[in-house]
């Protein structure tokens, strides 16, 4: 346990909102600088920045290493699967137009919405999976999958 | 599109199928566990790729016939697409049976050689590889390319470093191919920069358009300089193959059956598309690059590549620089600027496959069953393995240009070629690296059949498992048919070229 007082105290206050901020920028990237990416990256941070404060065996009890391996793939899945479910709503791939029945550009904001997810939980589990790797190393030898 | 044999359904969207049901399978393959269950998943991917390659194929066939699909139903030039022509549609069918056949051998020998909880990780990484290298393939958008050369090579690097339970030194192969393959990968990136700067467009039969009413734009001269020097080193073109022969011969015997037969053909593709279609009608520098450049280096390959390779004690590392040899056979057909001379290089490509193909997976079959890659190993393998050290034989005889087999068919087309462009020069090279590969052919094929094997391998012979078996049985077999009844690979070639010629002239 970190003994610093004002770091635990200020990291604790600080992890929720960096996790608000994360979903803020997935959400709204539709219509702003942003998107799943850079969510990513902010959702990763903090679980990084909880290991820092509090400790390897926390973080991983928090986020078990398995999680990052299911969310990496699950990630590309999704961003495939949509796609594929353009594909099969009968348009082409990727196609977000035609996941909206009508038509409307409606369409257009479900499928950047459902793609940026898929990309945030790809990110997220990428850069958790890579902090574990290097962080664990000393201790188990070989955690590159966690 | 026509369809063929799918149903219209499947087959107005084969090209987008092909890339992506690889790629979302990787996906499955790695979050499950059991090694088995994601090589079954990989041959569904592959399988699945292998079936809508043919497809794609037979409807290419017709003279003139361009598959174009809008992806996300942005239509081109806007948007990005996937454009396949006879000359792709050659390259995905050869990239979806080659790639098959390795993969039914990597059962066992993955099993074998990589450790049990890391397989479906390998699995995942390979099918990622795999719809790179067809999306490279199929795109017809230059930073599309880009991103999908970027998604095979990273792959690529990490399926390589796999090989390091067998030996540490993949680590360090595989590393050395990640800085060469990420310089190229820029170079790639700053060339399709400086034509986008020029023309204002991604899409690379619109930048054809676009460059062939400026005439002599250096800027886009420079382009075409950067992404040669780029997809040079994917394609290992001599002097930039530093990469290629440690990466070949620590890699996993999968891993290296796999990428010598297709990813170097794929990045050799490139070469052609972006020579012919995008940069056609800047012919006096494009062709002078050809000329004065590629055909040098190309022959320079074949010679020193070939001597190199007679001085390799270690198998997998002798066939790599003959690999980088072979690579330069394909750009001499490519600098001779004839559509003879490119047709010759499409065939040398698809046969190069078939032969080192063969070569690599009984290279994988003997290490699977005896642990080997020295050639003072090989001591008596004839009489232990007859069937392997067969194929083995026919895949060698192959490489030399051996009558009967695909490689007398290719280096025949080639000079034939090379005197129709009055070039006896390049004659004489070809002649000269076809009797250095007869020497290093010649040492390993001595060892294995003429020098009688040890006691303990005589006491213990090894029986090879059919999932090795069949595919060698089929690229071995593959060597010999081709070499005899050559019509449907020298067609293919030659519609291939002539489509890459074609879509140049009239963009």
């Amino acid at each position: 346990m970190n003994p610093y007082v004002v770091l635990r105290v200020v990291s604790k206050l600080l992890i929720p909102l960096i996790f608000l901020f994360g979903f803020y920028v997935h959400f709204h990237g539709e219509y702003s600088p942003g998107g799943g990416f850079s969510a990513g990256v902010v959702l990763g941070v903090g679980v990084i920045l909880y290991a820092l404060i509090f400790g390897m065996d926390a973080a991983r009890k928090a986020v078990p290493p398995w999680w990052a391996r299911i969310g990496m793939a699950m990630g590309a899945f999704i961003f495939a699967g949509v796609g594929f479910v353009s594909l099969f709503m009968g348009g082409n791939f990727l196609d977000y137009t035609a996941l909206d029945p009508n038509r409307t550009y409606l369409g257009q904001h479900l499928g950047i919405v459902a793609v940026e997810f898929g990309v945030r939980m790809s990110v997220t589990a990428v850069i958790i999976a890579i902090f574990y790797a290097f962080a664990g190393r000393e201790r188990t030898g070989d955690t590159a999958e966690g | 599109m026509e369809p063929q044999f799918l149903p219209a359904a499947i087959a107005a969207h084969a090209p987008a199928l092909l890339v992506m049901i690889p790629l979302i399978l990787s996906a499955p393959a790695a979050m499950i566990t059991s090694g088995r269950a994601a090589w079954v998943m990989a041959l569904l991917g592959v399988g699945a790729a292998l079936v809508l390659a043919a497809e794609i194929f037979l409807a290419t066939r017709a003279e003139g016939a361009v598959l174009s699909y809008a992806m996300g139903g942005w239509e081109p030039p806007f948007g990005i697409e996937f454009r396949i022509d006879a000359l792709n549609a050659a390259l995905l069918l050869l990239l979806g049976s080659t790639g098959f056949l390795a993969l039914l051998f990597a059962g066992p020998s993955v099993a074998d050689e990589i450790s049990r909880q890391k397989q479906s990780l390998f699995y995942s990484a390979f099918l990622i590889c795999f719809a790179g290298l067809a999306g490279v393939a199929s795109t017809g958008d230059a930073f599309n390319l880009f991103v999908f050369l970027e998604i095979s090579s990273i792959a690529t690097y990490a399926i390589i470093a796999m090989g390091w339970s067998n030996d540490r030194q993949a680590l360090t192969a595989s590393f050395n191919y990640l800085v060469m393959g990420t310089i190229g990968a820029t170079f790639f990136v700053i060339g399709a920069g400086f034509i986008y700067m020029s023309t204002g467009t991604l899409n690379m039969a619109d930048m054809g358009r676009a460059i062939a009413e400026m005439n002599g734009n250096r800027a886009v001269e420079v382009g075409f300089a950067f992404i040669l020097v780029g997809i040079g080193l994917k394609a290992a073109l001599f002097p930039l193959h530093q990469w290629l022969p440690n990466a070949y011969a620590y890699a996993p015997n999968f891993v290296t059956t796999f990428l010598a037969t297709t990813a170097t053909k794929i990045a050799f593709y490139v070469i052609i598309r972006f020579r012919y279609d995008v940069f056609s009608i800047q012919t006096g520098f494009v062709t002078n690059a050809m000329l004065w450049v590629i055909t040098p280096l190309a022959i320079a390959g074949m010679l020193v590549a070939s001597t190199q390779a007679l001085f390799q004690n270690n198998v997998r590392r002798l066939f790599a620089y003959s690999s980088v040899a072979q690579v330069g056979y394909m750009m001499l057909g490519l600098g001779m600027a004839t559509s003879l001379g490119l047709s010759a290089g499409m065939l040398h490509l698809t046969n190069h496959a078939m032969m080192k193909g063969a070569l690599f997976m009984a290279l994988g079959a003997f290490a699977l069953s005896y642990g080997i890659r020295r050639i003072a190993d090989f001591k008596g393998l004839g009489q232990v393995m007859p069937m392997t050290s067969a194929a083995f034989t026919i895949g060698a005889l192959s490489l030399v240009g051996v009558p009967f087999t695909v490689g007398f068919i290719s280096k025949f087309y080639l000079i034939q070629a090379a005197l129709d462009a009055g070039w006896w020069w390049a004659v004489a090279a070809i002649l000269i690296s076809s009797v250095i590969a007869v020497f290093y052919v010649y040492r390993i094929l001595v060892a294995i059949w003429v020098t009688p094997p040890n006691e303990a391998r005589k006491a213990s012979p090894k029986r090879v498992p059919l999932a090795i078996a069949v595919p060698l049985a089929i690229l071995a077999g593959a060597n010999l048919v081709f070499g005899v009844w050559a019509e449907p690979i020298v067609d293919m070639a030659r519609a291939a070229a002539d489509a890459a010629i074609a879509a140049g002239v009239n963009p």
